[in-house]
């Protein structure tokens, strides 16, 4: 399998040189002459209708640009799946960041104290800000019940287990809302001609997302619209539907000053206004044998969306897919459901919705292996997902992984087994306590059940006047390593050496649509249409006689040139074309949701401080396997990243709330990991290959966000014999669990476990 | 950045007399600042009310270590990068050290300023807790000249000093007096760099067999002002370290502080740890007694 | 307030300007003379995006006063490489998978630049301890121990082969 010649090995990053040197363009790094400064008026309240808008004497307004929903020369929403979240608001107002106003001036510091100086008077409304308040149903702040979806999947008859099970075990489990936090804030720069249309350049992942919102808001046809992508500093879902936003603002604000206008937030505004990781709540109801294998069960994901449904459908479909975790289940009923709150609306973030719900099985996971008697690792094996046997939603498992090899192979890298007997004999003295946990898990690549199906993205490969192959998608670059690695496949695939062949910048009237850049879909789906496509290019040259079927790079490049030549032009696209065995329900979600998954085993060892409550990760081992490994570089930097903001989510960062608005909306007051904070991060691949992706590659990107909170908290219990089934886990939170165990006595303890 | 450079004014004074001598023409005016590391950070936060602003960051007056044969005087310009690069310093007084280490990340080092520590008067402040433990004592200029006062006492309340309106700190004192004492100082913070501290302290003391002779413990991040816990040092001092006083010790630590629920931590938190740390340095001490 | 002249040594030249006295290093890095290597991260000296050197010392410009710089050497990530070619960091940086998105790069540039300039032989607690000025969101930091050790013995090479 491995005698590919650069698949595999760890050619330079296309933009690394641009990167190192300071020299790579962002979108707040480009002027355009003439350029406003565009800023945002917000709503202070979660809930209410506007009453009144003041603008305060003390600014000359007849200097700014003032843009307000009338403005709106098409449909006031951001085209998304729903088109229920408005891009200003005119009346009603369901969360504290929503936009009302824009403003814009040629001076960008002269915008934040006109934005004070707009004031709004409101009729407010009560909101509500927890799931909880949302169930009830007191208020309706959304739709006729408050519910944006909701899913049901169902596999045999769980109904009937309960009376044969020996034990049946409950528990309950949250995660807490999660910020990106890329370094680069969210940005746009608009500009408009009544002629060409609306442009956008700007940081963002979903060029066609951007193009479709921006057609409905400024009602033009697509040919007058263009969404180019600028350089962009990170985003991990952040920039997944936010962006259209943004570019909806400074769109609007070009087309009425007739000038480009540059919106670039702050991070106190980028931190308070756009989207988190939705906080989710899972409870688990598992009927097991005497011998630990999990006889059927009953799953209850619900996820917080906010106020808009924006991407909240697909973000509980595949946490609830995923909900049963890397085990077979007899039988099962997962019901899933995401409701509205007023805080502002949650989005994707690496993983959408899998971290939350394999937190949950990951952990009770640990609590079924106390109930019945077993190890955490003995557990896990014994219910390990065999090849042959079903998921949660029927599908059948035709990979040949073997998930016991996978845990074996962690155990030992990680000296699991010897750690566990030093540690019980080390924490009884001390003040600090040690543990190991491990989680198994797994991650669907690409869309979701029809998603892909649905997308039927499109790919462009072209031959170029110089000789040279340039790839035409919009999949964008944000660090993942996207441009890099498809020009690997575009090379392997047609025989090139890598220098040979480049990426178009994603700008919608050059590439077609391959599709949004998110679900760890770019190596798989779009990779296997690059490989398709760049082999239609030698298909091309191949019949008109200017190549044969063994070929040297300088050969290549001559008939390439010699038909660019002669016909003008050389192209190849490649169309999405679904698996003929891929069957998938929509309205009984059962079927193929993903024709590949990753698999993997974490196991992570930390050290709890009984002076200060506060937990280290010491040790982090996070084996997987994701097919074939086309950049062993990008590949350990994608799992050393995923792992690191795992460790974020489980340890470090939590959102305060009040009254659905972001109290701690600055880096030194949300906590993400500096490297003084990171253990050493051991990675290892297992390459088994994968038939649907370009040179057996799967999904990589969103995996490693899934199994750190679970390792880690199982790690935390195993150090101490407390259970914690909360994250972001603080020392706040140790502190009060082992005060109040010490309140309630250690038997009492121990019965709450059994 | 939310403010307006057009509204601030900055001057640089070409020396110290000039800056106070500014000062001194109109108390309370102008803010000065050396390496900014809180007010700039408030100025692009949009939230500086000061308008008129007097660098002292490049006044050579207020940049020197001297070491005496009693003291050590940091000039209040010294940064955390000059401390914790200071040979005398780092033996002497380890605790100003680890807490220099502590504040920041080594960027913040390398501009933020002692002086500015204290008159920013945080009472999350790494370097306070150090300060108070070593007893050290400030000197002040002024254009009406120079006076020295116990840096003990100097914070008034939540962000108030006895800093007059023309005044400048000039240096901060600390007696050479500690050698042979036991020191125990940590910052407990959300991760371990860049952090504000939840509960920070800096403690000393000497022990005779398990006799407390001396103990000076500070905190910080508990109460309006960092603090020496003058009550549990008192019930410390000439006692056998046991468990029973231990105990007592940490209680009586708890009822000194005043800590707050906050952004960053819990008040029951707070108060626990900080029983903890004092536990904690109590237990080094009676270990150092039977070494 | 009005503007005022000053003098601002950057990257070896001499740039003389008309800035507010209250002026941000970074804005007039990024905006006046169009130096947009150094990034806007979070305005509050917590990201590091925006790292410079000032005589060689690792400073965060988006809390920095441009007036206060003068008479000073300000290093830029535009002036780490010189005649085209990679500083040994930079080179090491894009090989092991030091950048990804890299907008944190430049900053992490300056920091690590100054840190081998300081200690050319450091641990890797102290390559920890020197990198926790700057965030990093996308890498988890451990290939930028590699690339730093990659670069220092690029260094060391370099130097025994000029001898």
């Amino acid at each position: 399998m491995n005698h590919e010649r650069i698949v595999g090995t760890a050619v330079p990053r296309k933009e690394g040189r641009e990167k190192v040197t300071g020299k790579a363009v962002y979108v707040d790094d480009m002027v355009l002459p003439g350029m406003l400064y565009g800023a945002t008026v917000r709503s202070q309240i979660p809930r209410g209708r506007i009453k009144k808008i003041t603008f305060e004497t003390s600014v000359a307004w007849s200097e700014f640009v003032i843009v307000s929903a009338k403005d709106i020369p098409g449909k006031n929403c951001i085209a998304l799946i729903g088109d229920d979240q408005p891009c200003l608001a005119s009346d009603s107002i369901n969360h504290p960041e929503e936009p009302v106003l824009l403003l814009a001036h040629p001076d960008r510091h002269a915008l934040r104290k006109a934005v004070d100086a707009v004031s709004i008077e409101y009729n407010p409304l009560p909101a509500i800000f927890t799931m909880e308040e949302s169930e009830r149903g007191s208020e309706i702040v959304w739709g006729t019940d408050n519910v944006f979806k909701t899913y049901l999947i169902q596999k045999g008859n769980v109904d009937d287990v309960w009376s044969r099970a020996d034990y049946i075990i409950e528990g309950e489990y949250s995660t807490g809302a999660q910020e990106q936090l890329y370094i680069e804030n969210n940005g746009m720069v608009a500009a408009y001609d009544a002629k060409q249309g609306i442009t956008v350049w700007g940081s963002l992942q979903c060029p066609y997302y951007v193009h479709k919102a921006l057609m409905a808001l400024c009602d033009l046809p697509a040919e007058k619209v263009r969404v180019v992508q600028m350089e962009t500093g990170g985003a991990f879902g952040g920039k997944e539907d936010y962006p259209s936003m943004i570019a909806g603002h400074a769109a609007l604000l070009a087309m009425k000053s007739g000038k480009p206008v540059k919106i670039v937030y702050d991070r106190a505004e980028d931190m308070a206004a756009t989207t988190k990781r939705h906080p989710s709540r899972t409870r688990h109801r598992t009927a097991l044998s005497r011998d630990g294998k999990i006889l059927g069960g009953e799953i209850e994901f619900t996820i917080d969306g906010g106020a808009y449904a924006t991407l909240s459908s697909v973000v509980l479909s595949r946490g609830a897919i995923h909900a049963g975790g890397p085990y077979y289940w007899p039988s099962v009923r997962i019901r899933a459901k995401a409701v509205a709150t007023n805080a502002p609306p949650h989005g994707a973030f690496r993983g959408f919705g899998g971290p939350q719900s394999i937190f949950a099985m990951e952990r009770h996971m640990d609590r079924i292996a106390q109930v019945v008697g077993l190890s955490p690792v003995e557990i896990r094996r014994r219910n390990f997902l065999q090849p042959g046997q079903t998921t949660t939603t029927e599908q059948v498992v035709r990979e040949l992984i073997d998930l016991g090899k996978l845990l074996d192979r962690a155990i030992s890298v990680s000296e699991y087994q010897t750690k566990k007997q030093e540690f019980a004999i080390e924490n009884g003295t001390g003040a600090t306590k040690k543990g190991i946990g491990i989680a198994a898990f797994l991650h669907g690549a690409g869309f979701t059940g029809s998603g892909e199906r649905y997308l039927s993205s499109v790919v462009g490969v072209e031959g170029c006047a110089d000789g040279g192959v340039r790839i035409l998608v919009s999949s964008t670059e944000f660090g993942q390593g996207t441009k890099t690695v498809l020009c690997q496949i575009a090379a392997e695939a047609l025989g090139l050496r890598y220098e040979d062949v480049t990426i178009a910048q994603p700008d919608t009237t050059e590439v077609p649509n391959s599709g949004p850049t998110v679900a760890s879909r770019t190596v798989m789906v779009v990779g296997k249409l690059v490989e398709s496509a760049a082999r239609g290019i030698h298909q091309t040259l191949k019949l008109s006689g200017m190549l044969g079927d063994s070929y040297s790079a300088e050969e290549f490049r001559a008939a390439c040139q010699a038909y660019v030549a002669g016909h003008g032009q050389l192209r190849s696209w490649a169309q999405y074309d679904p698996p003929p065995d891929v069957f998938w329900d929509d309205e009984k979600y059962r079927g193929e949701a993903y024709a590949a998954y990753s698999w993997a085993v974490y196991i992570a060892e930390v050290s709890v401080d009984l002076t200060t409550y506060s937990v280290s990760v010491n040790d982090f081992v996070a084996l997987q396997e994701v097919g074939r490994v086309l950049h062993p570089v990008l590949a350990i930097g994608q799992i050393v990243g995923g792992v690191a903001q795992g460790i974020g989510f489980a340890l470090f960062e939590k959102v305060i709330w009040q009254q659905g608005r972001m109290q701690n909306n600055q880096m030194t007051n949300y906590i993400m990991p500096t490297s003084s904070d990171l253990p050493p991060i051991r990675v290892f691949f297992e390459e088994l290959g994968n038939v649907h992706g370009a040179f057996g590659a799967k999904g990589i990107g969103e995996l490693p966000m899934d199994g750190p909170a679970p390792a880690i908290v199982n790690a935390i219990e195993d150090a101490l014999g407390v259970r914690f089934d909360s994250i972001p886990l603080m020392p706040e939170d140790i502190y009060d669990a082992i005060t109040a165990r010490s309140l309630r006595g250690e038997d009492e303890v121990a019965s709450v476990i059994r | 950045m939310r403010s307006d450079p057009k509204d601030y004014e900055l001057v640089a004074p070409g020396s110290l007399q000039a800056a106070v001598g500014l000062l001194a023409r109109s108390p309370g005016e102008w803010l000065p600042i050396a390496g900014g590391t809180d007010v700039m950070v408030q100025y692009a936060a949009g939230k500086l009310p000061s308008r008129k602003l007097v660098s002292i960051w490049n006044l050579a007056e207020l940049r020197s270590i001297e070491v005496l044969a009693n003291e050590i005087r940091l000039g209040a310009g010294c940064t955390y990068t000059n401390i914790r690069e200071h040979g005398v310093i780092g033996r002497e007084f380890p605790m100003l050290s680890s807490a220099a280490r502590w504040t920041g990340g080594i960027a913040n080092q390398n501009r933020g300023t002692l002086g500015g520590n204290i008159v920013n008067a945080s009472p999350a402040a790494d370097s306070l807790p150090a300060l108070l433990a070593y007893d050290a004592e400030l000197i002040l200029i002024s254009v009406r000249g120079e006076r020295r006062l116990p840096y003990a006492g100097f914070h008034a309340g939540y962000k108030k000093t006895k800093l007059a309106p023309d005044e400048l700190i000039r240096a901060v004192c600390l007696p050479r007096r500690f050698s042979g004492y036991v020191c125990h100082a940590r910052k407990v913070g959300s991760r371990n760099a860049q952090a504000i501290s939840k509960v920070c302290m800096a403690a000393l003391g000497r022990v005779a067999g398990q006799t407390v002779e001396d103990v000076h413990i500070a905190v910080g991040s508990v109460a309006p002002v960092p603090l020496r816990l003058s009550e549990t040092e008192l019930m410390l001092r000439g006692k056998v370290i046991n468990e029973s006083l231990v105990s007592a010790a940490k209680k009586m630590a708890v009822a000194e502080i005043r800590p707050i629920d906050d952004i960053r931590s819990t008040a029951k938190y707070r108060a626990a740890v900080t029983g903890n740390l004092v536990a904690e340095f109590l237990n080094l001490l009676s270990a150092d007694g039977k070494a | 307030m009005k503007k005022e002249l000053v003098e601002l040594k950057i990257n070896g030249r001499t740039h003389e300007l008309a800035i507010e006295p209250s002026a941000l290093l970074l804005d007039v890095l990024r905006q006046d003379l169009g130096l947009t290597g150094s990034k806007r991260g979070c305005d509050e000296s917590s990201c590091g995006a925006c790292t410079v050197l000032v005589d060689g010392v690792a400073m965060m410009s988006c809390t920095l006063l441009a007036a206060s710089c003068q008479e000073q050497e300000i290093t830029t990530v535009e002036g780490v490489s010189q005649h085209g070619s990679l500083a040994a960091i930079q080179k090491a940086y894009g090989d092991w998978g030091g950048a990804q998105c890299g907008f944190c790069t430049p900053g992490f540039i300056m920091t690590v630049k100054s840190l081998m300039a300081e200690n050319p032989d450091p641990s890797e607690a102290e390559v920890r301890a020197a990198l926790s000025s700057n965030l990093c969101r996308c890498t988890g930091y451990s290939q930028m121990y590699a690339a730093i050790k990659s670069a220092i013995a690029a260094e060391r090479n370099a130097m025994v082969e000029a001898k």
